[in-house]
């Protein structure tokens, strides 16, 4: 008797039930320790090594956009100090130069911006001046964009963004920095 | 109108649930695959600034990163706390840069190695001393394509 009931046990299906509880639990499991990585930031190209230092000295003056940052995490923009939020409208304002004035840039194709900070600077500091540099031309490019085909900069196809971009050039140059306030 | 009551009649079968698993499965076996079990154990601190001119780094098959901060409680004994730079899961100096960049090289097909990034994952605190340094070091070493990692900004300054 007893064998004939283990056989029935045997051919009764495996109860599935409960898969559905396991494969929960390895579910959350999987969305708690998920931490999808994603990894942003701003994309810079350095300019490749070479031993001597850029002459910017050459430019004129009123082409260079000079940014100094100090080890206090102070600014200094072609001569004066600013604030950080105060930057990106100025900048633009260099660039664009809406009014034609003689000390502002000659046209944007011409336009450098110099960057130079202490060893001192925080590094949030100088990613935050670096931010709002790129953050003045990427409005320059959006706002030229809209002007002339009617559209935001990122939906436009490549081509009209390199030209975009040819006329509107991004160019920062960023000197060695000076030693201090290195900690 | 004979149809109508027919077919209420007939129907009110239990909704089977034998797919439920399977579903279920799905969706496990999805996060499974996108879950990035943290590619290497951080040493230094590394709370990255915030910025809003971010860009998406797309292969991650195509970045390697560097870390820069102060060492974790765990090694300020060793280590102590000037920032310091984590290359893989190792403390390093800049000197070591040129070899890790050369060996992250050797593992991409040669077609792609124009578009390797070096993502710098920089605690906010760090002075720039130390990342001018391994930015002219990853220049020396040929590796100019580099991003600053930075978080999302909502508001204004």
């Amino acid at each position: 008797m007893a064998r004939t009931r283990t056989r029935d046990r045997m051919n009764n299906e495996v109860n599935a039930g409960s898969m559905a509880d396991i494969a929960f639990l390895l579910l959350i499991f999987f969305l708690v320790t998920t931490t999808i990585l994603e990894d942003k930031g701003i994309l810079v190209r350095l300019p490749p090594w070479s031993d001597e230092e850029p002459d910017i000295a050459k430019l004129k003056t009123r082409n260079v956009y000079s940014v100094l940052v100090n080890a206090q995490n102070q600014l200094l923009v072609r001569g004066e100090p600013k604030e950080v939020r105060d930057l990106r409208e100025d900048t633009k304002e260099f660039i664009l130069n809406p009014q034609r004035r003689d000390d502002l840039s000659e046209s944007p194709r011409k336009a450098i911006i110099s960057l130079k900070n202490d060893r001192g600077t925080s590094y949030e500091t100088y990613l935050e001046v670096y931010n709002e540099l790129r953050a003045a031309y990427s409005e320059i490019w959006d706002e030229q964009s809209n002007r002339q085909y009617g559209m935001d900069y990122e939906s436009l196809p490549i081509a009209n963004k390199r030209a975009l971009r040819a006329d509107f050039p991004l160019i920062i140059s960023e000197a060695e920095p000076t030693n201090f306030g290195e900690e | 109108m004979s149809k109508f009551s027919k077919k209420r009649g007939k129907a009110s079968p239990a909704i089977s649930t034998a797919s439920l698993p399977d579903i279920i499965f799905m969706l496990l076996f999805f996060f499974m695959v996108v879950t990035v079990l943290r590619e290497s154990e951080l040493l230094v601190q590394v709370n990255t600034p915030q910025a809003t001119e971010l860009t998406k780094l797309e292969e991650k098959s195509l970045v390697n990163y560097i870390y820069i901060g102060r060492p974790t409680a765990k090694y300020v004994d060793i280590y102590g706390t000037s920032p310091r730079i984590q290359l893989a899961d190792k403390f390093a100096s800049e000197a070591d840069i040129p070899l890790f960049i050369a060996n992250f090289r050797q593992g991409v097909p040669e077609n792609r190695r124009s578009s390797i990034t070096s993502s710098l994952r920089v605690d906010g605190e760090v002075t720039m001393g130390i990342v001018q340094d391994v930015k002219t070091a990853l220049r020396k070493a040929g590796q100019v394509k580099v991003n600053y990692s930075a978080k999302k900004r909502a508001g204004d300054l």
